[in-house]
């Protein structure tokens, strides 16, 4: 696999001026939209050296976003897409990962910067929320002065005012009585509420970008949809950009425009949401439908689950990774690694599979 | 929070009572010297150690001694009277107790302002040199014998018996009031060797401590923020790192307050430590019994101070 090919296919990705941001974010709203993407990941590689040899979590995926736009990146875990999306504000690195490739934010490649430069992007116009809001929140410390301390990071404010705005913040996100929970301590939360409060931190410094991973996992069921109806309610009065990591594609189907299926390390599949749903062209994307419950369905039917589990990242199946599991690999799969191409027919829905598009279109038929 | 400590107070002094006993027991039925003869001066009549045996009391039965014990201590705070000096012990202990104090702190503040500096920057540089040539020399100061590591200083720094004489030797020891420069010249060579060890086990712990706590998902959290690192290491890491090491702190002050025998001895530094070592080598029984109930005591403060310090330290932790 050459690199340089599928970045060249990647133009299918940007979002034109047609996609309206909300008026509130953009001071000018007579500015002329971007043509350049917020965000562009080129061919990202991210490895660890561990005892047994080098681990490729990440191994050369490419996508962008546009301003304004959300993508889902879906895939099991150890799939890499946490590495990856952990990448884009440069976390990986105090773990001692080797980073490669090349991540644009509005032109400048966050790969290139040095720790400082990177810290003026961190929080700032890139914002985080991770899965599991007790163990990412200071168990020391009250979460309003977290989030005081994540506004003083990057603006120039008193205590008090960043006080006074945390509290603001808090309401924002529908945390009750904010003026009272701000000195409340991370266990005197609950899950939900704590996860509000990490997304008031993220929300902090008005970040373009939000990256959020895996957001609702550790979550109970029925707050989970308060919070994903959250994050979509302000990315769409902040007119933020948002990846959604999730191993659910349940959780991406009503808010990703885009979404992104990685396997082992790699895009296997990537196109607008509708199409994923409709016309998904990638065998394990099939597996990863077919094993969402659906409440309409009939009630024998059976969840056809993907045979086999994701290989090792240590030492990944040669030729396509998917062909241990794909119940209609050939045996040539074995040999060559397919390359992410567009699919005929539609520019933006890009397939990772060796099967011919007609063979691929004809089984998903018979399928669904 | 009242209620508790007022509990852990009272199991404290019932502490107190099983260690008083369990001293008095032991040192009774061990064999040791006859506390009469030892008083009694060389070729002493059989008669003369008889009647010292009933002037001591030691005639009497065990329990009734104890009971005899606990009810001059619990009403008079009287701890007895030395069986070879006939001082009061209470004094004797309030005599000594400045230089053991003096010993203590000093020591305390300089393993913890060199240890876990140490500690933190051998886990920052983990597996570099820096950190593989800190802990190699901490293990060394931790394998070390601190009466031998005295001994060394002594050869090499004393003012009187040392190669470069720079330092006051053994012996030199003089109150802070008395005397506050000679007091504290006199310690810094005790203070020194005594924090060497201790300095190289916190540095040791402060590692471990941080590095488990810089691999924490709020860590991340907090360079997420963009945080710069220093203030994410020392506010989010360090502030979490070093919860765990207080604890282990208070007991280890508490223990050493008991007397740092092997120190006190060596620099015959008039302590606590000093007082014990003479009194064991006398069997001289009411100063090793007031001494040991000493030693508990600031072990069992320490320990309701230390748990008390976590209610504020650590906001989950809620006494009830």
């Amino acid at each position: 696999m050459s690199p340089p090919d599928h970045i060249v296919t990647t133009e299918a990705y940007q979002v034109s001026a047609a996609t309206p941001v909300s008026p509130s974010s953009s001071p000018d709203p007579a500015r002329p939209a971007d043509a350049e993407p917020l965000l562009q990941v080129k061919d990202l590689r991210v490895s660890y050296a561990t005892e047994d040899g080098a681990v490729r979590a990440v191994d050369g995926i490419s996508y962008e976003l546009g301003r304004g736009r959300t993508l889902g990146i879906v895939g099991e875990s150890g799939s890499g897409k946490t590495v990856a999306a952990l990448s884009v504000l440069g976390l990986t690195r105090a773990e001692g990962a080797e980073v490669g490739g090349c991540i644009e934010f509005e032109g400048r490649d966050l790969l290139a910067l040095d720790e400082r430069e990177l810290r003026t992007v961190r929080g700032n116009e890139i914002a985080m929320v991770f899965q599991d809001p007790l163990s990412s929140l200071h168990p020391l410390y009250r979460v309003g002065a977290q989030i005081v301390e994540a506004i003083r990071a990057h603006q120039d404010m008193t205590k008090a005012k960043a006080r006074a705005r945390t509290i603001e913040l808090l309401d924002l996100v529908g945390i009750p009585d904010p003026a009272k929970r701000v000195d409340a301590y991370p266990h005197e939360m609950s899950g939900g509420q704590r996860q509000r409060a990490m997304i008031a931190m993220a929300l902090a410094n008005d970040p373009k970008l939000l990256i959020a991973d895996e957001p609702t996992t550790a979550l109970d069921v029925t707050v989970q949809a308060q919070i994903l109806a959250l994050l979509s309610e302000l990315q769409q009065e902040r007119g933020m950009a948002l990846v959604l990591v999730t191993h659910d594609l349940g959780v991406v189907a009503d808010m990703a425009d885009d979404i992104a299926v990685m396997y082992a390390g790699e895009i296997v599949e990537s196109a607008p949401a509708e199409r994923v749903f409709a016309a998904p062209e990638h065998p394990y994307t099939w597996g990863l439908l077919r094993s969402i419950p659906t409440l309409d369905g009939p009630r024998e039917e059976l969840l056809t689950p993907i045979p086999g589990s994701p290989p090792s990242p240590l030492a990944p199946p040669p030729g396509c990774r998917f062909h241990p599991r794909c119940p209609y690999a050939q045996p040539e799969h074995a040999r060559t690694n397919p390359e992410l191409l567009s699919t005929p027919g539609q520019p933006d829905h890009r397939v990772a599979c060796l099967l011919e598009p007609e063979t691929r279109r004809g089984l998903w038929r018979e399928l669904a | 929070m009242t209620r508790y400590v007022v509990r852990r107070i009272l199991w404290g002094v019932l502490l107190l009572i099983l260690v008083s006993a369990l001293t008095f027991v032991l040192f009774r039925i061990l064999p040791t010297a006859e506390p009469a003869r030892l008083r009694a001066g060389r070729n002493a009549s059989p008669r003369v150690i008889a009647e010292l045996r009933v002037d001591l009391g030691l005639n009497k039965p065990l329990i009734t001694q104890f009971w005899l014990y606990m009810r001059g201590l619990f009403l008079h705070g009287d701890l007895g009277y030395s069986y070879t000096s006939g001082a009061s012990v209470r004094s004797l202990i309030f005599d000594r107790l400045p230089a053991t104090l003096s010993l203590t702190i000093g020591s305390a503040i300089i393993w913890m302002a060199i240890g876990l500096p140490i500690g933190i920057v051998s886990a920052l540089r983990r597996r570099t040199r820096t950190d593989r040539a800190s802990m190699g020399v901490a293990l060394l100061f931790i394998s070390a014998p601190e009466y031998w590591l005295g001994l060394i200083v002594l050869y090499l720094f004393a003012a009187d018996i040392g190669r470069v004489k720079v330092f006051p030797g053994a012996g030199a020891y003089a109150g802070l009031t008395a005397d506050p420069w000679k007091w504290f010249t006199s310690l810094i060579l005790p203070w020194l060797v005594l924090a060497a060890g201790f300095a190289a086990v916190y540095a040791r712990l402060m590692r471990g401590s941080l590095i488990e706590t810089l691999g924490q998902d709020y860590i991340r959290t907090a360079r997420a923020k963009g945080l710069p690192e220093r203030q994410v290491v020392l506010r989010h890491g360090v502030r979490a790192a070093i919860t765990p090491i207080l604890t282990i702190f208070a007991l280890d002050v508490g223990v050493l307050l008991g007397g740092a025998v092997l120190i006190e001895t060596v620099f015959e530094i008039p302590g606590i430590g000093r007082l014990n070592y003479d009194a064991i080598t006398h069997a001289d029984f009411p100063i090793i019994q007031g001494t040991v109930l000493l030693a508990a005591v600031f072990i069992i403060v320490a320990n309701i101070l230390i748990d008390i310090a976590y209610a504020y330290l650590d906001p989950r932790v809620r006494y009830s």
